[in-house]
């Protein structure tokens, strides 16, 4: 009888970690057929590394190489951004957690507040508002917005209010450090694992988010990669007989659009394998926290 | 670990807070609120002032929102978010806390890879998901074609048939989110200490007894938590129906959820009256959850 439950249990596990996994094993080894391929073989069937080299060759030539523009500028923007939110919420999660001021309960439950509320809620209203201000176009109107990252605020918050030895912080005011100085040389190298942590979660929203930069830039050049992708889909003729046409002269079918994919995941899969544990860690400390 | 915060740190922290000199705690977040206030309070702001102004600057009272919500894609839109948040709510529910309770069911190393496995499309966010879903839900190339022709779709249009889209918008969302809800879950449901799980086991209570009856109840908040902010993520939706749009030649409307109505609205019709009204009608959901699950759940701090 436990013998059967226990199969029972692994029978049902097992079959979620197919679904879960199937989808990725595939996109693995789409680029390796060609399009022909993709429909006549085995969906897990590898193909060659030639039709691989020849998926990068369609699309690196796309546009004028506007593949790699499109890396770029994701990159561009996630660092950009992280670099500013490391500058701000670091320190604001320390002063708001050591330190109580007027207007820090605000502050506090007002940055909850806007962490909890989904990203895409302020979409519409922050590109209305950078349209009055004339920011709209500009790499600015993706970076501005993406460095508040109020979940930032609440880890440093959470790490300094919990982790960190006050001890240790009176000991550095009465060997005579300023505020300024405690922080930088005490509190600062204290919080390396939660620094890596927003650094992390900061990069990777930044990277995946497609609706702020798809509202507020118009120019393709100047696209994020997951922009870019819904372009790219456009212009694939097995999703889009419309441009069938357009599809031969540009050479992107769904080898392409799945190598297009692929890539446009690395950075993010590398940062979610060497961070597993800490991302996991603050994942359950951002549900659970206190 | 992070979670386990002893609440005397909190007291230590306001004995320490008391001696530095009040300023200084502002001045360390002082870099921090201009961008909280211009990213995220006076957007909000900024669209209920367009929600309730007319085109030209005069007062136009609750005019946009009875206008908008008059426009024959509100409510269609409307109802499509609210059935694709249901399923995927009830998904999320019934599956998230069925396996995150399976999992922990006994602690072994095929649990932490089972974990791990269901993590992994977590990496695939935002538009990358979405392609990769188009591809396993086109019949001529899917690893699924079997399933997708059993159920009736032999063509990439029949597969996201509008009556089938709730359905795999809630799949799509649950394959790239649901690893990261049973890692905290799973979590959660380690923080139930061992000699209650004891205890029970002495009492008679076989692993499903145990499962339902004590270790449901003890990780409720976390559950209110997933279920709170997935309906205020659910009512978001954008990306998914927005590429689907334009996979399918426009098949499937451009004006399906309505975050893209309000989207429609601004870009397409230069509506921005209009569509800061259909913002503030999704503000309103977001916040109302936002606050829900801060003031109610209890399972963030803002005291010490």
């Amino acid at each position: 009888m436990r013998l059967v439950t226990r199969g029972v249990r692994f029978l049902i596990l097992a079959a979620f970690a197919v679904f879960f996994v199937v989808p990725v094993i595939w996109l693995i080894l789409a680029p390796t057929k060609s399009d022909q391929d993709l429909v006549a073989r085995g969906p897990f069937a590898f193909g060659a590394f030639h039709n691989l080299a020849l998926a990068w060759q369609h699309l690196d030539s796309f546009s004028d190489h506007l593949y790699r523009m499109w890396i770029g500028n994701s990159l561009g923007y996630a660092l950009g951004a992280t670099a500013i939110v490391l500058v701000t919420a670091i320190p604001a999660g320390y002063g708001l957690a050591l330190f109580r001021f007027p207007g820090r309960n605000l502050v506090l439950t007002l940055t909850l507040v806007v962490m909890i509320m989904p990203a895409a809620t302020l979409v519409l209203p922050i590109f209305l508002e950078l349209n009055v201000l004339h920011l709209i176009g500009n790499a600015l109107s993706v970076i501005l917005p993406f460095a508040f990252f109020p979940f930032g605020v609440y880890l440093a918050y959470i790490y300094y209010a919990t982790a960190l030895p006050g001890d240790l912080l009176d000991a550095a005011r009465i060997d005579g450090c300023g505020e300024w100085a405690t922080f930088r040389r005490i509190a600062l190298p204290l919080a390396r694992p939660v620094i890596a942590l927003v650094f992390f979660f900061s990069f990777v929203a930044d990277w995946n988010n497609f609706f702020l930069p798809y509202a507020v830039l118009a120019d393709s050049t100047q696209y994020p990669i997951q922009v870019g992708l819904s372009n790219l889909l456009s212009s694939t003729p097995s999703f889009n007989p419309a441009v069938g046409g357009g599809g031969q002269q540009v050479n992107i079918f769904r080898p392409e659009l799945a190598l297009a994919t692929l890539l446009a995941v690395i950075p993010v899969a590398i940062v979610f394998l060497v961070s597993q544990r800490a991302l996991v860690r603050g994942l359950v400390a951002g549900a659970t926290k206190g | 670990m992070l979670m386990k915060a002893p609440a005397r740190w909190g007291v230590r922290a306001r004995i320490t807070g008391m001696r530095g000199p009040r300023a200084h705690g502002l001045l360390f977040v002082l870099p921090y609120l201009p961008f909280l206030l211009v990213f995220g309070i006076l957007p909000m702001f900024y669209a209920l002032y367009l929600a309730v102004t007319t085109d030209g600057g005069g007062m136009a009272g609750l005019g946009n929102f009875t206008r908008t919500f008059r426009d024959y894609r509100f409510v269609p839109a409307f109802e499509h978010i609210l059935l694709y948040t249901g399923v995927w709510l009830a998904s999320l529910i019934v599956l998230v806390v069925g396996l995150a309770l399976l999992l922990h069911g006994r602690a072994s190393r095929v649990t932490s890879t089972f974990r791990f496995l269901f993590y992994i499309p977590g990496a695939l966010a935002g538009a990358s998901a979405v392609l990769v879903w188009l591809f396993m839900l086109d019949p001529s190339v899917s690893p699924g074609s079997l399933l997708l022709r059993a159920s009736g779709a032999h063509l990439f249009v029949e597969s996201i048939a509008p009556a089938r889209l709730p359905f795999v918008f809630a799949m799509i969302a649950f394959w790239t989110g649901a690893g990261g809800w049973i890692v905290v879950l799973y979590g959660a449901l380690n923080t139930i200490p061992q000699d209650l799980e004891e205890a029970a086991r002495i009492d008679g209570a076989g692993p499903v007894t145990i499962a339902l009856r004590l270790k449901l109840p003890l990780i409720r908040k976390w559950v209110a938590y997933m279920a709170i902010l997935s309906v205020a993520t659910g009512t978001q939706l954008f990306i998914e129906p927005q590429l689907v749009n334009e996979a399918s030649l426009g098949l499937v409307p451009d004006t399906w959820s309505s975050n893209q109505l309000a989207y429609q609205l601004a870009f397409r019709y230069g509506d921005f009256n209009g569509a800061a009204a259909v913002s503030v009608d999704l503000i309103a959901i977001g916040l109302v959850a936002a606050v829900l699950i801060v003031k109610r759940t209890g399972l963030f701090r803002t005291e010490d």
